[in-house]
């Protein structure tokens, strides 16, 4: 690999630096970015246009909206880490200005946070980072997060509502959620928005223009999202939600069984003619990370790119979605992603095949999260649990796990696993003989599932042995 | 230059036919299956009209090329008499034919073949190579294979694989061992004395030999009497005093041509001149000796296989032992217990290809060496009907992977006081989960409900053994296999 074809995560990656101290020398280089000297480039980076952001039109405002949204839910604290998982640190408000500094630099234009973020401190941020600007510079999106049953009531709603203007410093929000619905099922939603009255008030409010678009954003129960879908008629929503990316399209259901495949939400929501916010891209950093093989089937095809980036142009190549909202807590997630989007090249329809394969691996071959750490061990039936996900983990890393008989390899990919699990795991050990009575499972601190995972172990064999892939 | 060729085409009909008893992978059998089809008895059981014409006519046509070509034993012993004449030159000496002794051995041969007995397959040479190379050498190559696979693992390489060495019976180890002494020492001295004495398919063939198109002839003008063809002949078949050749023991290996240094033989179309010799002498136990000391073998060969080491972090796996069945357990196309053991001529070609360590052969009287299947190694898997594939003499018939899904060849039977679920009050079902066709069915125990037991529907079990090989009840498993007696249709 030369040294030009190393894409700025990948670099970081093999250098083994943390993201902090890059961000951190970021700083120090201003927002100059590429020198170039005659003939050799010193850097691998190409300089993000300023000019080229692609946006999407708000069909009932007009707004362009740029199609890339800043999530504030991954804010960087003082010790350079996402508030996230460090939800106790001081949020880095030097870095997220200049963050936002850097964004609106490039074109992005919608920037989206909840009472509930970084334990309620993302909206004071964003205010203080946003209140530098004129405010028709931005848009700003913020949810009604009445989860907790304490804010089920009007005025307590209503307070949290109040509040988020407040700590935006704003007059007016551009973008309100109804946030999470679908969480609890329609009762919990009855509670939260119907028989308080709150969701008179938000269109109330909307009438009155502080808030310019009402909208809902949806987890969990399906039945929540069908029924204000189904009453787009009497709310007129604005705009809605939806977790997607090119897993979620097919395979939401499959990772977790309360979601549904974005494929749905998203086709439903177009026939109404709702345009779309999207969460998730990447599926909280997983599609960042994919394993080894199928990062590379994507690199093999655009080595620069990120893998990252894949993500972001399969949703930004639907039409009927309005931003993607990406939480980047580092300034190279906003650099690739800027990179990614400024402009927009379409997926083709040979790309959009290859994500589909990559997405029926990742989805049909997860990885375990083994550590091998043997404290389920020794299972009282004599299987070799750590050995089996390591067999099984070493080939879905490796790329020896196939996804059908037609897959290129097959053959030799059958004979390494076979062979290598007999190899591994002595075959009176091997999972087949898990029973599933579960003893295990309270052992494991990963949590895994481990007779289930077993099982998937033994019908891939099954598969294998009898030719049925 | 007739031998040339008489030695080419056995090497290769030689080699073949161990190498496919050797080939663990299954490969070979693709492409040399034919040569174990057109073996003489193999043939006849099968049916297989066209080989046994091919073999007859051959014979009729250049007398008993069949020997000294296609049949694996007779060549066997070529080779060791060959290395025995690197030290000894010349040994051989005319010996008249032992008529009495191969017909009554024909004889009782064929009773025991109608009366169903394998006992008959002891001497049928054919099946006998075949164990001698299943039993003692085939663990010797695999072995050697197991060590490649080690090394290979330690290069990362996928090109040979390990494969469990295990003894599968002592018995027929015994009998294997005894039939390799017993021919190696006797064509080291005599040539084929086996094949002209005890081998029962020898003597058909020799009957008709003696009718042969083309034989060897000695010219009595030609010939000096120097004897070298006498000398030469491994089945002591020549007397050149009276310039005879013994037809049915010739085997036309065309030795003897290549020894005359005056063109005196030739191998050409006969007169009708008979020149058989004939002699009484009441002897020859070697199918006694064999029997017995085969016998013997037998109760001493039966050695435990060895136990493995475990390291701390497993609980220890005690092996499972063979549940006394009523009946045994015959691989699916065998149709019934009855075909099976008409036809077998227990070569053990199956038990050599089985790639799941079903297959091994029998150490019951009845029948003895015959195979049969038992699972505590592994279990007769859907999509393999290897032993089908293989089988010269019909006693497994050609089956798909398709028709293997409805042929009940035995049925499951639950025994309760094994049974995890019961013993332990854990949950279990590793039986009902693994079931090909779906016969287990886990359900509610009458006297503890919150007990689930395997209730097993025969109409559907196919007899493969997953549910005893995977059930975690060990030494004997908590659900086996009885055989069924005529193998049903689903």
């Amino acid at each position: 690999m030369s040294e030009k074809n190393i894409n700025r995560r990948d670099f970081l990656k093999m250098a083994g630096a943390s993201a902090a101290v890059t961000a951190v020398s970021m700083m120090g280089c201003g927002n100059q970015k590429t020198e170039e000297i005659t003939g050799q480039s010193t850097s691998s980076k190409k300089e993000i246009p300023t000019d080229k952001m692609t946006y999407r039109t708000n069909p009932k405002t007009g707004d362009k909206i740029s199609v890339l949204g800043y999530g504030f839910m991954r804010l960087p604290t003082i010790n350079n880490r996402s508030a996230r998982e460090n939800g106790g640190e001081e949020i880095d408000q030097e870095t997220v200005n200049r963050l936002t500094d850097y964004a609106i630099e490039h074109g992005l234009n919608l920037f989206d946070t909840s009472p509930a973020y970084c334990q309620g401190r993302s909206e004071h941020a964003m205010g203080i980072a946003l209140s530098r600007y004129p405010r028709d510079k931005y848009f700003i999106s913020t949810k009604l997060s009445n989860f907790a049953p304490q804010t089920w009531g009007r005025e307590e709603s209503i307070a949290m509502y109040k509040n988020s203007l407040k700590e935006l410093q704003t007059e007016y929000i551009d973008y309100l959620h109804l946030h999470g619905i679908g969480m609890g099922g329609l009762e919990q939603f009855e509670k939260r928005y119907i028989e308080n009255g709150v969701l008179d008030f938000l269109l109330k409010e909307r009438e009155e223009g502080r808030i310019k678009n009402l909208g809902f954003s949806y987890h969990g129960d399906v039945k929540v999202f069908d029924y204000l879908v189904d009453n787009h008629d009497k709310w007129h929503w604005d705009f809605a939600m939806i977790q997607m990316n090119y897993v979620d399209w097919k395979y939401a259901k499959r990772i977790n069984p309360m979601n549904t495949d974005a494929e749905y939400l998203y086709n439903r929501l177009s026939e109404k003619g709702i345009p779309v916010f999207i969460m998730e891209p990447i599926l909280g950093g997983r599609l960042a990370k994919l394993p080894k093989h199928l990062a590379a089937n994507l690199r093999e095809r655009i080595p620069e790119n990120s893998v990252a980036s894949w993500s972001f142009r399969w949703i930004a190549s639907h039409k009927n979605v309005l931003t993607i909202l990406s939480g980047m807590t580092y300034m190279e997630h906003l650099e690739d992603n800027l990179s990614t989007l400024c402009p927009l090249q379409e997926c083709t329809e040979e790309e959009n095949a290859l994500l589909q394969r990559v997405a029926d691996e990742f989805v049909n071959f997860p990885l375990v999260p083994c550590t091998e750490c043997q404290y389920c061990m020794p299972c009282p039936y004599g299987v070799d649990i750590p050995g089996s996900f390591s067999h099984y983990n070493k080939c879905v890393n490796e790329g020896y796990i196939s996804v059908s008989s037609q897959d290129e390899n097959f053959a030799e990919n059958r004979r390494r696993f076979l062979i290598g699990y007999d190899r591994r795991v002595d075959k009176k050990r091997q999972a087949a003989h898990c029973i599933g009575c579960n003893q295990c499972v309270s052992h494991c601190p990963q949590g895994i599932k481990i007779p289930t995972r077993l099982k998937d172990i033994d019908d891939y064999i099954e598969k294998l042995k009898q030719d049925k892939l | 230059m007739l031998k040339k060729i008489r030695f080419v085409l056995a090497l290769l009909f030689w080699a073949g036919i161990t190498l496919m008893f050797l080939d663990f992978s299954g490969t070979l059998k693709c492409f040399l299956g034919w040569m174990a089809k057109i073996q003489f008895l193999p043939a006849i059981l099968a049916l297989n009209i066209g080989a046994v014409l091919f073999v007859l006519a051959l014979t009729l046509l250049f007398g008993r090329l069949y020997c000294s070509i296609i049949c694996p034993m007779g060549v066997f012993q070529d080779f060791v008499s060959r290395i025995a004449g690197k030290f000894k030159k010349r040994r051989f000496k005319f010996t008249p034919e032992k008529r009495k002794t191969r017909l009554v051995i024909l004889g009782v041969f064929v009773v025991l073949l109608v009366a169903f007995s394998p006992l008959a397959a002891l001497i049928a040479p054919y099946s006998a190579y075949g164990r001698m190379i299943s039993s003692i050498f085939q663990p010797v190559y695999m072995t050697v294979n197991n060590l490649l696979a080690k090394a290979a693992e330690h290069y990362d390489s996928y090109a040979f694989y390990g494969v469990d060495v295990w003894l599968k019976s002592g018995a027929t180890l015994g009998v294997a061992i005894v039939t390799f002494l017993v021919v190696t020492v006797w064509s080291w001295k005599s040539g084929r004395g086996y094949c002209n004495t005890v081998c029962p398919v020898g003597t058909v063939l020799g009957l008709l030999s003696t009718k042969a198109v083309f034989k060897i002839k000695i010219d009595a003008d030609k010939c000096v009497n120097c004897g070298l063809c006498e000398k030469n002949c491994k089945a002591e078949a020549v007397d050149f005093k009276a310039h005879t050749v013994d037809y049915s023991r010739c085997v036309a290996c065309m030795n003897c041509i290549g020894v005359c240094k005056k063109d005196a033989i030739s191998f050409s179309k006969s007169s009708s001149k008979s020149s058989d010799k004939k002699a009484d002498e009441p002897e020859d136990s070697a199918l006694r000796k064999t029997l017995a000391t085969g016998a013997l073998l037998a109760v001493s060969g039966v050695v435990k296989a060895q136990e493995k080491q475990f390291d701390g972090g497993f609980a220890v796996i005690e092996d499972k032992k063979i549940p006394a069945r009523d009946c045994p357990v015959k691989p699916a196309g065998s149709r019934s217990l009855r075909h099976f053991s008409s036809h077998c001529t227990a070569c053990q070609l199956c038990v050599t290809q089985c790639p799941n360590n079903v297959l091994r052969p029998s150490s019951k009287i009845e029948n003895f060496m015959q195979p049969e299947m038992s699972f505590e190694l592994g279990y007769c898997r859907p999509e393999c009907t290897r032993c089908s594939e293989v089988c010269p003499t019909g006693a497994i018939e050609k089956i798909t992977k398709e028709e293997k899904t409805s042929i009940r060849a035995g049925h499951a039977v639950w025994i309760k006081a094994n049974c995890l679920p019961v013993n332990d009050g854990v949950k279990c079902g590793n039986c009902a989960s693994h079931c090909p066709s779906g016969a287990i069915t886990m359900v509610k125990l009458p006297e503890n409900p919150s007990v689930e037991v395997p209730a097993v529907d025969s109409e559907r079990c196919l007899g493969c053994g997953a549910c005893e090989n995977l059930c975690p009840s060990r030494p004997f498993a908590a659900i086996y296999v009885e055989g069924n007696e005529v193998h049903g249709d689903m």
